[in-house]
């Protein structure tokens, strides 16, 4: 991570808590707002950090996944389906019916993630093609599923009502949580805590294991590193398998940890964020998770914007406005893959199908 | 197409009907494999069918709506082949759609007040229809330059704009745009007026295809044209086959490319534009879902050849017409649609699966769609 990038994504973060700290100074102390905008952006930068570590695994392997925002979705739905489920037929236990939820999610990512590593490694169909087919498909499926399991002749909950089991709870993480005000921030819901442990897995993994090397030789050099031995087809295999896994998680946070629902199309764009995220980070975990900070303060903003909407100026109205705010991320996303940000290098052979 | 060129009839026909066989082999395994979805969720996939083709084609009305449906498919299928020709993904149709929908609806009701005077249909329309058209080709002509001329890629740019046209058409049929009928409950612009109106072909009012649809065909003609018998399109399948060789050969690629980009744009505009001018005489917010995506699926169906993207349109409108009478008839969610063309999709991209299951060994040349990151 070059000073150029951290110095961009540092005054970004500044700008839009500063933002936030001006407008609801009169109510709350700095501490207070930063305290909670802080607290907001790690959790809602959760899809966007999974996501980006997803496409890191891929594409370090070599395969470009545009299809992460599939993946999510379809997680997310079938995790959520899968929770209520469970829920409903044992007669509420919930945080067994969310760990299935979990579970079922991350096994639908790596399905997907299946799916795409068979179409671009052994079918060699164009990768963006590919990750195009899992987005319509995943929207197609969820969308169908979603009506007929839930309403309709086609139910699957046969005539009982359905039982939420709510989300998952905050863990109390001894002593740093109980530091006054600043603790609120790592109070946190257990997959941003697994967002967060990935993160620096991912770095070990990818530089420092014979794992990582094999996945980097593959995605800079696949020929040279059949030569030498290593199975090119099974690495990406497993690496595109790896990146299911976690577009799962991804997906999971969505409708077991943010929130107990279901909405169609509700990924709403955050895996193409999270792909830009981790293009922004140059293929590194740290500057990928750095980069999903940015986008998760850009949608804690519009949070902690309405939060204080009345104390917002005349003159700053249209902050007021969410679809205003809501196009910051869209436009920074856009910003950082202008170049403005320095050339940034993908793996060699990301992309490339590889023909012996 | 160029092939057939001092050729006998019967070799341009056989050479057809082998570029027939995977798309229809690729139909047909889809919607066996939508069957065995809908049957295991319960449903009557015979059943369910035969409302979906009724639907489509059963009455006079069905084949007008089917046609109402595949003319926006047309516009935004032409769309997206033209980008690939020209070696570009644009999945920004939709926001190019809207963003022309917009366009043509402002146009269409506020015009004749800026103006205080009514403008006559032969002004007003094409004034509606054109800078609808424009609005459309700059929304794509912006990820058009920033790929060639910073290298952002325009999968990611032209996503991002749609979700930025989303935002941008929210906010003006929430607010400075939204119809202020005090009966309005929902996001949309007012009726435009009476002159700003493309008239339906038929006087009988159940059938609701217009002249837009006749437009669709004949633009799809005039884009095979301009593909396969100007310079522009030389230079457009250059740069697509090819952007190394292009330069080489002296074609400015970047200029081509911010061209390409804006030709995309300004037909997904053209299918925004004719949906408010010729059918719903408004916009409102959410009708244009699906439509980047679906654009997406009828050009690659279509092999990105204008007449393949007609009949692609077709079915993919016939699909969609039908699916409303199947679910009413079968209570099977008309979503299926969108499982079914995404499976249609994964067998034309992926068509080595179906060369695979059929045991087919007919060569045929590939078409280059993208190229990576790298571009």
């Amino acid at each position: 991570m070059d000073w150029r990038r951290f110095a961009i994504i540092a005054l970004v973060i500044v700008i839009m808590f500063g933002t936030v700290v001006l407008v609801g100074i009169s109510q709350n102390s700095p501490l207070v707002i930063i305290t909670s905008m802080l607290a907001t952006t790690i959790a809602v930068a959760t899809p966007l950090t999974l996501g980006a570590l997803s496409g890191l695994y891929c594409e370090r392997s070599g395969v470009v996944n545009i299809g992460i925002e599939g993946m999510m979705l379809g997680a997310a739905f079938f995790g959520w389906l899968a929770s209520i489920y469970m829920n409903t037929v044992f007669h509420r236990a919930p945080m067994a019916s969310l760990i299935v939820g979990v579970l079922v999610a991350i096994l639908t990512g790596s399905l997907f993630a299946l799916l795409h590593a068979a179409l671009s490694i052994t079918f060699k169909v164009d990768q963006i093609i590919g990750g195009t087919v899992i987005n319509i498909l995943a929207t197609g499926i969820t969308g169908f599923l979603n009506r007929q399991m839930f309403f309709g002749a086609g139910s699957v909950f046969r005539g009982q009502v359905p039982h939420s089991p709510g989300v998952l709870p905050r863990i109390h993480i001894p002593l740093l949580a109980d530091i006054p005000i600043v603790g609120r921030i790592f109070e946190q819901q257990p997959i941003t805590l697994a967002a967060l442990a990935l993160v620096v897995i991912t770095h070990f993994v990818i530089f420092y294991t014979r794992w990582g090397l094999r996945t980097r030789a593959v995605g800079e050099h696949p020929r040279a590193a059949d030569t030498v031995g290593i199975n090119v087809t099974f690495m990406r295999y497993a690496n595109v398998l790896i990146g299911g896994c976690m577009a799962g998680l991804g997906g999971a946070y969505l409708t077991l940890e943010s929130i107990s629902s279901f909405e169609p199309l509700m990924t709403n764009g955050r895996g193409f964020i999270a792909l830009a995220a981790m293009i922004f980070g140059n293929w590194t975990p740290f500057g990928a998770w750095a980069a999903a900070l940015v986008f998760g303060a850009a949608q804690a903003l519009q949070i902690n914007l309405q939060f204080y909407r009345e104390l917002i100026p005349p003159n700053l109205a249209f902050l007021q406005n969410s679809y205003v705010v809501g196009l910051a991320p869209y436009i920074l996303t856009m910003l950082i893959l202008t170049g403005l940000i320095g050339r940034t290098i993908p793996p060699a052979a990301d992309g490339k199908p590889y023909e012996k | 197409m160029q092939s057939t060129n001092g050729k006998g009839l019967s070799q341009f026909l056989n050479q057809l009907l082998n570029s027939l066989v995977v798309p229809l082999l690729a139909i047909l395994t889809a919607v066996i494999l939508g069957g065995l979805i809908i049957k295991v969720v319960g449903g009557d996939p015979i059943a369910a069918y035969k409302g979906l083709v009724q639907g489509a084609f059963g009455t006079p009305k069905a084949l007008s709506e089917t046609a109402v449906w595949a003319t926006p498919y047309i516009f935004a299928g032409l769309a997206v082949a033209v980008a690939f020709k020209g070696g570009l993904f644009n999945i920004g149709a939709e926001g190019q759609l809207a963003f022309g929908a917009v366009t043509a609806a402002l146009i269409g009701y506020a015009l004749p007040g800026w103006l205080h005077t009514t403008l006559p249909a032969y002004i007003h329309i094409p004034l509606a229809v054109g800078l609808g058209v424009l609005a459309g080709a700059i929304w794509a002509a912006i990820p058009g330059a920033l790929k060639a001329y910073t290298g952002g890629h325009e999968v990611i740019n032209t996503i991002m704009m749609n979700y930025i046209a989303l935002n941008i058409t929210s906010f003006l049929l929430n607010g400075p745009m939204r119809d202020p009928d005090p009966l309005n409950l929902s996001a949309r612009t007012p009726e435009i007026a009476a002159s700003a109106r493309i008239p339906p072909i038929f006087p009988n009012p159940l059938l609701r295809v217009h002249w837009g649809f006749v437009l669709a065909l004949v633009v799809a003609v005039i884009i095979w044209w301009l593909l396969w018998k100007t310079t522009l399109g030389f230079e457009i399948r250059t740069v697509g086959a090819n952007p190394d060789a292009a330069k080489y050969a002296g074609i400015d690629v970047k200029r081509t490319i911010v061209i390409t980009m804006a030709l995309s744009g300004a037909l997904a505009g053209l299918a925004g534009a004719i949906e408010v001018t010729a059918l719903n005489y408004r916009h409102e917010l959410g009708f244009s879902v699906g439509y980047g995506f679906d654009a997406i699926a009828i050009a690659l169906l279509g092999k990105t050849n204008p007449f393949g993207v007609i009949l692609a349109a077709i079915l993919f409108g016939a699909m969609r017409n039908g699916g409303t009478r199947m679910q009413f008839l079968t209570q099977i969610p008309v979503d299926i649609i969108s499982v079914i063309q995404a499976l249609i999709l994964l067998f034309v991209a992926a068509d080595p699966i179906i060369r695979f299951i059929y045991r087919i060994r007919i060569r045929e040349e590939r078409v280059v769609l993208t190229r990576g990151w790298g571009g």
